[in-house]
């Protein structure tokens, strides 16, 4: 049996390599692995052999059988195939262009808050999100702005058209990210550390330095014994990890209703070094966050006792990065969607 | 805010360059954005005399100047019309640095030869010295000004431009400012004296106050100035002024602005003769009472409005704009000067609800102590005293009804620590309040109480006390540390990730991210059905809106994705592929509308370019499925396509993505009349995906199953199908048989080969046990079962 098995292989194999065209290859195959072909019939003879022979016969014929599949397989693609550098061996013009593959690429607003957003999870942080939508408790009121706080005038607003009963307009587009602390803070107890990403909308006349959406990067720490100087070194840290580990901070005191003390975070300016240009208005210094501890009103309204839990939060614009980086002209580019634009960010 | 260091250095001593001063005001919060350097190059200009003044011998337009510098007489050529004798004048020699009159650039002087006269040397107008854009005549100087003097000595000057927050109303002030250099710099702080000589009628037989809303004007003060002489003020308040970016009008105006300027605090003055019944009334107006304002316009106003009155009528609107009858005109004779308190709250409202905002009121709107008003009163009062303007009656009438209580804010070295990071003693602590003038006292161990000072309004909580402290101590000096509390646990960026996941599918398979506005027009969404009817729920309206384009929340993101194809088709870009994750907005009542997430994709059927090996085909239906076949293997999701009616599409190629019962998205060819409506010019071939309900499915636990050990067997089939038996008929059939592990449609056809009404359909399947080795006449079996009920089923046939 095992005799006749290899006589059949060593045939077949020949008369495999012989075989140049499609027609001869099909005659092959009726011949050996054809219903009534010989390796089959072989097979089928199988049932006959001694049980003690049946085994290692068995094995061998299924071996014999995959691989005159394999070479029929690989002899039958070689004369199907077409191209035009056919004869093996020949030296084939490796200058030709490949495939044109198309590739797709991320709007140059998700890759900057997709980086953004990495460092912070590196450091622990965890992505929350809050609806585009929103009610003016959480936007505004809970964020220590009142009606008629002053600070709400930095905020022109989107209001939805929708009144209570008693005649309040409380529905708006978010103006920033900032009710997401509220949000999260009201769901979750210290220690919390909160990344959030999002779309912000602004009643706002465009030009090449507005647009009435942008976007931002919200994220907060809060726990017992959060300091500033945690902020510090934290944002810090970003910062460097962002534009440069050779960058300088500087670290200034700013005003934000929702937290007190309050800062400001800038670098030194990377097209000057310092010394003053049109990118950073010559002043050496680009302003990259707002920042500040947590106002004990705000922690208070979200059931957390300021004497107990202290944190900072801080917000970004996005748009700025790829705008600072890439020397982008026109922050309108970002939302027009000409993919003569987007194309260029791969 | 324009802020001239020469004003500050009258209340406090500045001893650092202008930039290390910069630096630390910006460090503080009163960020410096630019200083204009006031005769920063007049090394070359000196005082000088005009001794004579000649005609020029070759030019009736031109005179010979001959100026005295104390050690040497120099005559220059001159076109200025105010040239006079005995004039001081600002005299600039050859090589000194001038603003060219006709370019505005700065340039050297040089000797030159004017109608051939030798000229070395010229007599200044403001704008070659970059004091103001005057051009009209030379800056005549006052005449104590020293002959051969350097001109910085008397003019020269660094303007600070200053952006104050809205916290730091009481920094809109030059005292404001020179107290945080004070404190900032370690130097005392010098209050001007502000006694004067009362020399008119006793203030209350002039005039009486009343305030009828003390919640909404907790102080009112008022002083009157008799006899009043209306002429332009001083040089030096008129400089003062100028320097701040104000015009100087006339004594009476200017002392108003310049103790608002001064102090912070906005001043109104009335003329007397107009206030009726010698009263003053601040009350909230009735419903619909009017009143002409200053600019001449007729106002009404509601009840929450605040208006000053007089016996009989308003005469001004509180803290936003004086009256048109009360005006001070120029036969004005006595003057009632108004210093007054109003909640921050009312001024907001007022000035919105009339589209009238003026200095005095954006500065109301940020809070003022209402401590200030006296001050204020008294330095304006001493002023037009010291000016002259008239006659200032004895004393100033005080309403005060809203005296706030002296609150204590406590401060611990405990509180410095858990928020700044870093330890200070009680003494540095109170010191660095102290030098911001606020009051402390002993609160018991490690703290203390502090009061805030009677100039400011925000510091109300320990918070703000602890940033005070870090202001002075300086926020350079603040540590740098990390995070060293507990991580916290959960996984709230699952969805977040889930999402990056799609993006990165998307983009691998050629498509290009998109962001699109989530704010729309009604004709917009009407374009998405052929019949042009809005279809979907009613979306959310905004109440203001920039433009007809952006008046409605988009209750469907494909609108958005579709517009994008048509505006880049023109461009000619060609096969395009685009996605955009985001959300549309279904109102719910009483709440927050949903957010819906959506992967929406879209595919045009432009024919790309021939590669050298081969014809690639346009993009169809078949291919787009096979996008979507892919996005929800990745989530690891098997779904129904079954046959929808999206009125978007082309209703003969339209398909409803199911997960049992749930639809999770819809795929199709764009409806012709749409892809028009878009400026589409080819078929294009759209899907949307639900975000979260695909989140939802993906993130169950998957469960792993071992490969078979052993061999599979594959066979083809051909089987001759009634035209109208699908793919999906077949598919169920096989799925029958879980011995059938694998089965692909390798063939498909219709035409001369098969009989009418028929179509031939090649499945190559895969059999495979997972406890043994299938033997042939096993598989065969098999095969005629399945043969067996396809034919039973749909009348399928072997095709032999
Ligand atoms: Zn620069």
């Amino acid at each position: 049996m095992l005799d006749q098995l290899e006589e059949v292989a060593t045939q077949a194999n020949a008369e495999l390599q012989k075989a140049s065209s499609a027609e001869e290859l099909e005659t092959w195959r009726v011949r050996y692995l054809g219903r009534k072909g010989q390796l089959t019939n072989l097979l089928r003879s199988l049932r006959d052999v001694p049980i003690e022979e049946r085994k290692a016969a068995g094995a061998r014929a299924n071996q014999v059988r995959n691989t005159l599949e394999a070479g029929y397989t690989a002899k039958k693609e070689k004369l199907d195939s077409s191209t035009t550098v056919s004869i093996e061996g020949d030296k084939i013009d490796i200058s030709l262009p490949g495939e044109p593959i198309q590739i797709g690429r991320f709007h140059p607003t998700t890759r900057a808050i997709k980086e953004i957003c990495d460092i912070f999870i590196s450091m622990g942080f965890q992505i929350a999100e809050g609806p585009e939508v929103e009610w003016e408790y959480y936007n505004f009121e809970a964020l220590n702005m009142p009606a008629e706080h002053p600070a709400r005038d930095a905020f022109a607003t989107l209001w939805v058209d929708y009144h209570t009963p008693t005649g309040a307009r409380p529905m708006l587009m978010r103006t920033h990210t900032s009710p997401v602390q509220i949000r999260s803070m009201e769901k979750i107890k210290p220690p919390v550390r909160i990344i959030s990403p999002g779309r912000v909308f602004r009643y706002e006349a465009t030009d090449a330095t507005h647009e009435w959406m942008f976007s931002q990067v919200e994220g907060f720490a809060v726990d017992k014994n959060i300091t500033m100087a945690d902020l510090k070194g934290t944002l810090f840290e970003f910062a460097r990890r962002l534009f440069g580990q050779d960058r300088k901070c500087r670290f200034r005191c700013d005003y934000f209703p929702f937290v007190e003390p309050g800062v400001e975070i800038a670098i030194d300016c990377f097209m000057c070094g310092g010394k003053g240009c049109r990118l950073c208005g010559n002043s050496g210094w680009i302003e990259i966050l707002g920042a500040g501890m947590v106002h004990p009103e705000v922690l208070r309204g979200c059931g957390i006792d300021p004497d107990v839990y202290s944190g900072f939060a801080f917000g970004m614009g996005v748009e700025r990065i790829p705008i600072l980086r890439y020397g982008i002209d026109d922050i309108r580019l970002f939302y027009s969607n000409d993919l003569r634009f987007l194309k260029q960010f791969s | 805010m324009r802020v001239p260091l020469n004003w500050l250095k009258e209340y406090v001593d500045i001893d650092i360059s202008n930039n290390e001063l910069a630096r630390k005001l910006t460090e503080a919060g009163l960020e410096v954005a630019d200083i204009q350097i006031i005769g920063g190059s007049w090394d070359k200009v000196y005082v000088g005399r005009i001794l004579a003044v000649e005609p020029h011998p070759n030019a009736d337009r031109l005179k010979l100047a001959t100026v005295d510098l104390g050690n040497r007489q120099w005559t220059v050529v001159c076109g200025a019309p105010n040239l006079a004798v005995n004039d001081k004048i600002a005299f600039a020699l050859t090589g000194a640095k001038l603003i060219d009159g006709h370019t505005g650039k700065l340039e050297e002087l040089k000797p030159a030869k004017i109608r051939g006269v030798y000229s070395e040397g010229m007599i200044c107008s403001e704008k070659e010295l970059g004091i103001s854009d005057n051009h009209e005549g030379i800056l005549v100087l006052p005449q104590d000004y020293e002959i051969g003097k350097p001109l910085t000595d008397y003019m020269g000057d660094a303007i600070f431009d200053i952006d104050i927050t809205p916290n730091r109303a009481d920094c809109l002030s030059m005292m404001g400012i020179a107290r945080e250099i004070a404190a900032l710099t370690g130097k005392p702080f010098r209050m001007p004296d502000l006694s004067y000589q009362e020399s008119g009628k006793e203030v209350e037989s002039l005039i009486s106050v009343e305030i009828q809303a003390p919640d909404l004007c907790p102080r009112y003060c008022a002083t009157v100035i008799e006899d009043v002489k209306l002429v332009p003020s001083p040089k030096w308040m008129q400089d003062r002024l100028t320097a701040c970016g104000m015009r100087p009008i006339i004594n009476i105006v200017d002392v108003t602005n310049y103790v608002m300027l001064e102090f912070g605090q906005p001043l109104h003055s009335f003329d007397y003769k107009q206030i009726r019944g010698q009263k003053i009334i601040v009350r909230r107006a009735a419903d619909d009472e009017t009143m002409y304002t200053l600019d001449g316009q007729e106002r009404k106003f509601k009840h929450n409005n605040l208006l000053i009155a007089d016996a009989e009528r308003a005469v001004a609107v509180a803290g936003i704009m004086g009256g048109l009858a009360s005006e001070v005109q120029e036969h004005t004779k006595t003057i009632l000067l108004e210093s007054a308190s109003f909640s921050q709250a009312v001024i907001h409202r007022g000035a919105l609800a009339l589209k009238l905002g003026s200095e005095a009121s954006s500065r109301y709107e940020k809070g003022l102590n209402p401590e200030l008003t006296w001050y204020a009163a008294k330095r304006a009062t001493q002023l037009m005293a010291k000016l002259g303007a008239g006659t200032v009656a004895k004393g100033i009438v005080d309403c005060y009804p809203g005296k706030p209580e002296k609150k204590p804010v406590s401060i611990s070295e405990r509180d410095v620590k858990r928020l700044l990071g870093f330890d200070l003693t009680l003494g540095e602590i109170e010191r660095c309040l102290s030098a911001l003038g606020l009051e402390c006292e002993k609160a018991g161990a490690g703290a203390i109480y502090a009061y805030k000072p009677w100039w400011r309004n925000d510091i109300n909580c320990t918070a703000d006390l602890v940033e005070e402290v870090a202001r002075v101590i300086g926020y350079d000096n603040i540590p740098e540390s990390l995070l060293s509390s507990p991580l916290p646990t959960g996984e709230g960026s699952r969805l977040f990730n889930f999402r990056q996941q799609l993006r990165e599918i998307m983009a691998a398979m050629g498509f290009q991210e998109i962001i699109t506005y989530p704010l729309t027009s009604i004709e917009v969404l009407k374009k998405l059905s052929p019949e042009g009817e809005l279809k979907g729920p009613a979306p959310l309206k905004l109440e203001n809106f920039m433009s007809r384009d952006l008046e409605y929340l988009r209750n469907t993101i494909r609108a958005g994705v579709l517009s994008v194809l048509g505006r880049n088709q023109r461009n000619r870009d060609n096969n395009i592929r685009l996605f955009e994750i985001n959300k549309a907005f279904i109102p719910r009542a009483k709440d927050l509308p949903k957010e819906n997430e959506i992967l929406c994709g879209l595919v045009d059927s432009v024919v790309p370019d021939n590669y050298w090996q081969s014809k690639p085909k346009p993009a169809d239906f078949y291919y787009t499925k096979g996008v979507v076949q892919a996005v929800l293997a990745k989530c690891g999701i098997q779904a129904d396509f079954v046959s929808g009616d999206d009125p978007s599409f082309n209703q003969a190629c339209c398909a409803d993505i199911m997960l049992g019962k749930t639809r999770i998205g819809v795929i199709g060819e764009v409806h012709p009349q749409v892809l028009a409506n878009f400026d589409i010019a080819e078929k294009a071939y759209l899907f949307e995906l639900d975000v979260e309900r695909l989140f939802s499915v993906a993130s169950k636990p998957l469960v792993y199953k071992a490969a078979s050990k052993y061999p599979s067997v594959t066979r083809d089939i051909a089987l001759l199908v009634d035209a109208d038996v699908t793919y999906d008929n077949i598919q169920t059939a096989l799925k029958k048989f879980s011995i059938v592990t694998e089965f692909r449609l390798f063939d498909l056809y219709k035409g001369k080969q098969v009989p009418a009404g028929k179509k031939s359909m090649g499945f190559r399947l895969t059999y495979q046990a997972a406890d043994r080795t299938l033997k042939d006449d096993e598989v065969d079996g098999i095969q005629k079962q399945i043969l067996a009920l396809l034919s039973k089923e749909f009348g399928v046939t072997l095709r032999s």
